[in-house]
């Protein structure tokens, strides 16, 4: 069986991510699939402490931290500044959290999508604002614990839809990726490589603490929450043509993803039925979306 | 080639000379001729810059430091609410060290709205680490842009050059624009010290611990010391090569003066008619133009009121709680000094109310006739 993933490491050993996160494993796959000739631009989220601090660096490529709601307009300037000198097969990605992208950076990454800016932007979502202690954010999902959703008032209102708001601005290409599925990543990242303008990137990014979840679990809840269809792989074109990368063999129920997080441990039954339902009905949606796209479903 | 331009369109060919590579802003009231002349240019051809037409200023700020940490000459403009917006980039900005030039349009912050010109949105964004310029004539904007470029680059600070709204952003004066030719031999290309450079793979920005902090902005504050010696020497340059001298402050008719007007702004046009007219009447009443306010020119104003008996300060501005805010930092200078002037502390024009000749001369009555201040506030013109 050939390897198809790069086996050169952008990444170094020695960052400083909690056991078990999924957004430095996310990042290692992304370098690969980017090379050297990468510049990555890192607004406020956990990824700020991940790489180390002054005078450390855990790439091997050129690193800019910057302010939480810049992750779209920081790297329209970047890849403009690089442009002007010269530098334009420089690959610019920014490397944000769901709350730097569907909340704080929302506005910013709109206007930058919008002007169609040639760069990558990849939200590693872990699902609240971690790095500040687990607060929820508009990617937490429906009914899930975190410190400003306590257990006897979780969260009431479902994950924002942040693929279809991306889609919606009609960018070149939008996908989901997970760890679990290495190749599907990598290759979405190089897809997105090739492509001029404007690329989205949405990693789930399990996080130990704050899903309370076994560190050496953040892998099968990846794939879990493909398998359940809580998390589909899917890719979407000029925002209209829409291809399921991955289509789970059996029907896994949600009990199987949500019972390894401690975040959903309060959940009754009827609750979960309803997440179900809500995964079942998202999921059609979805496929047709792909149908009309002209994808061929499989039975 | 001289020409009849307004203030605004005198930054906007002050940033095409010095030929920015990248220029990112958002339209703003009274702002917005900059930032019109300047997506001309460029899609003219006129000027080889892209430009990022972004949606707020928050953004504009960040796209500019982003271009200007991939090593491109990057500027913009703004006022008022816009700078407030900004306000967190500014100092992300100056702390990363990035010789950016932006031009700000005092314009005063609502409520209830206004867009008339004040300087309190810029004072604001004293203590950001940017260096702040303050000009007169449209000439002094379009000069001043092009030497804030070689200063900036010069001490690896930001500048902020600023020119009133509408009394110079809309008003059409006489101004010399120089050739290309000249203005390339006296700003060479921008060379970046450090910058986003594949195959160079540095990490800014990164968290600082206590260990580390406080060097840097122990840096911070010695460039912006060795900004004063560094804006009277590019100001002196200016003047060889353009024939328009600049310094950190400017002495008008001041020997044997015994009351100084100080001011700033278009404030200072006025002003030197009603100097000049009270000279004629044998009074000794001389005027100093502050042109810098970041980095203060501590030596260069103490120096400066070294003979003055009364100082009347012309503020457009107002730190409440405190008051004027030029006359806080004049008095703060001068402590400690061995010469201590009475400080009038003068409070006129807010949200654009006009300061006219008559204005100024009332100032100078009012210090001519009272032994001191008697308030901590001298407002003027105002109802209560």
């Amino acid at each position: 069986m050939s390897y198809d993933i790069e086996e050169r490491e952008l990444m170094y050993s020695g960052h400083v991510a909690c056991p078990g996160c999924g957004a430095p494993m996310a990042m290692r796959y992304a370098l690969k699939a980017l090379g050297e000739n990468t510049v990555v631009v890192i607004p406020a989220s956990c990824w700020s402490i991940i790489a180390g601090p002054f005078p450390y660096s855990a790439v091997q490529v050129p690193l800019l931290h910057t302010l939480f709601e810049t992750g779209g307009s920081m790297a329209a300037g970047v890849k403009a500044g690089l442009e002007a000198r010269g530098l334009k097969d420089t690959t610019v990605m920014t490397w944000a959290g769901d709350g730097g992208t569907f909340d704080i950076g929302l506005q910013s990454l709109s206007a930058a999508v919008e002007r169609n800016e040639d760069f990558i932007y990849v939200c590693y979502d872990n699902e609240a604002y971690m790095n500040t202690g687990i607060q929820r954010s508009s990617a937490t999902p429906w009914g899930a614990w975190t410190t400003t959703t306590p257990v006897r008032h979780p969260k009431e209102q479902p994950k924002k839809d942040m693929m279809a708001i991306m889609a919606a601005h009609r960018i070149p290409y939008t996908a989901t990726a997970t760890v679990a599925y290495a190749e599907d990543f990598v290759r979405k990242v190089r897809k997105a490589k090739n492509i001029r303008g404007s690329k989205f990137l949405h990693v789930l990014s399990p996080c130990p603490p704050g899903w309370k979840s076994e560190p050496a679990y953040s892998v099968r809840i990846s794939r879990l929450a493909v398998q359940t269809r809580v998390f589909p792989l899917y890719e979407i074109e000029n925002g209209e043509k829409y291809t399921i990368n991955v289509w789970p063999k059996e029907r896994v129920p949600v009990e199987e993803y949500l019972g390894l997080q401690g975040r959903f441990a309060h959940l009754k039954p009827e609750d979960i039925q309803t997440i179900q339902e809500n995964v079942d009905r998202e999921w059609e949606k979805l496929v047709a979306k792909a149908r009309a796209s002209g994808q061929e479903i499989p039975d | 080639m001289e020409k009849v331009i307004m203030g605004n369109h005198a930054v906007s060919y002050g940033i095409q000379l010095a030929r920015a590579q990248v220029i990112a802003a958002y339209p703003i009231t009274p702002q917005t001729q900059i930032v019109e002349m300047l997506s001309e240019f460029c899609a003219d051809g006129l000027l080889d810059a892209k430009f990022i037409k972004v949606e707020s200023e928050h953004s504009a700020m960040a796209a500019t430091v982003g271009a200007s940490f991939a090593g491109a000459r990057a500027c913009t403009a703004t006022s008022s609410h816009g700078l407030a917006l900004m306000h967190e980039v500014l100092h992300w900005a100056a702390g990363s060290r990035l010789p950016i030039v932006m031009a700000n349009v005092n314009r005063a912050m609502g409520p209830g709205w206004s867009v008339w010109t004040e300087q309190t949105d810029s004072l604001a964004q004293r203590d950001t680490g940017w260096l702040q310029f303050y000009c007169e004539t449209n000439q002094e904007v379009l000069d001043t842009v092009i030497q804030a470029f070689k200063i900036a680059e010069t001490i690896f600070l930001p500048i902020m050059v600023v020119l009133d709204a509408f009394v110079l952003s809309h008003t059409q004066e006489p101004v010399d624009i120089p050739d290309q030719a000249t203005v390339d031999s006296f700003l060479p290309p921008y060379e970046a010290k450090f910058r986003l450079q594949p195959g160079d793979p540095r990490a800014f920005g990164g968290l600082l611990a206590p260990d580390h902090y406080m060097e840097m902005r122990y840096k911070m504050q010695r460039a912006m010391e060795e900004a004063v010696a560094v804006t009277s020497q590019v100001g002196a340059e200016f003047g060889k090569v353009f024939g328009r001298s600049y310094d950190v402050v400017e002495k008008y008719r001041m020997d044997d003066a015994e009351i100084v007007l100080v001011t700033c702004s278009s404030i200072t046009s006025t002003s030197r008619v009603v100097v000049d007219e009270l000279r004629t009447k044998g009074e000794k009443v001389g005027l100093l133009k502050m042109r810098l306010f970041r980095p203060f020119p501590f030596a260069a104003v103490q120096e400066a009121l070294a003979g003055a008996k009364k100082v009347a300060v012309v503020d457009r501005n107002i730190s409440f709680g405190h008051g004027g805010i030029f006359a806080a930092e004049i008095k703060s200078a001068l402590y400690g000094g061995a010469h201590h002037p009475l400080i009038f502390p003068f409070i006129i024009g807010l949200g654009g109310r006009d300061v006219t000749p008559q204005s100024i001369r009332n100032i100078v009555s009012y210090t001519q006739e009272h032994d001191k201040p008697g308030e901590d506030i001298i407002w003027m013109e105002v109802k209560r």
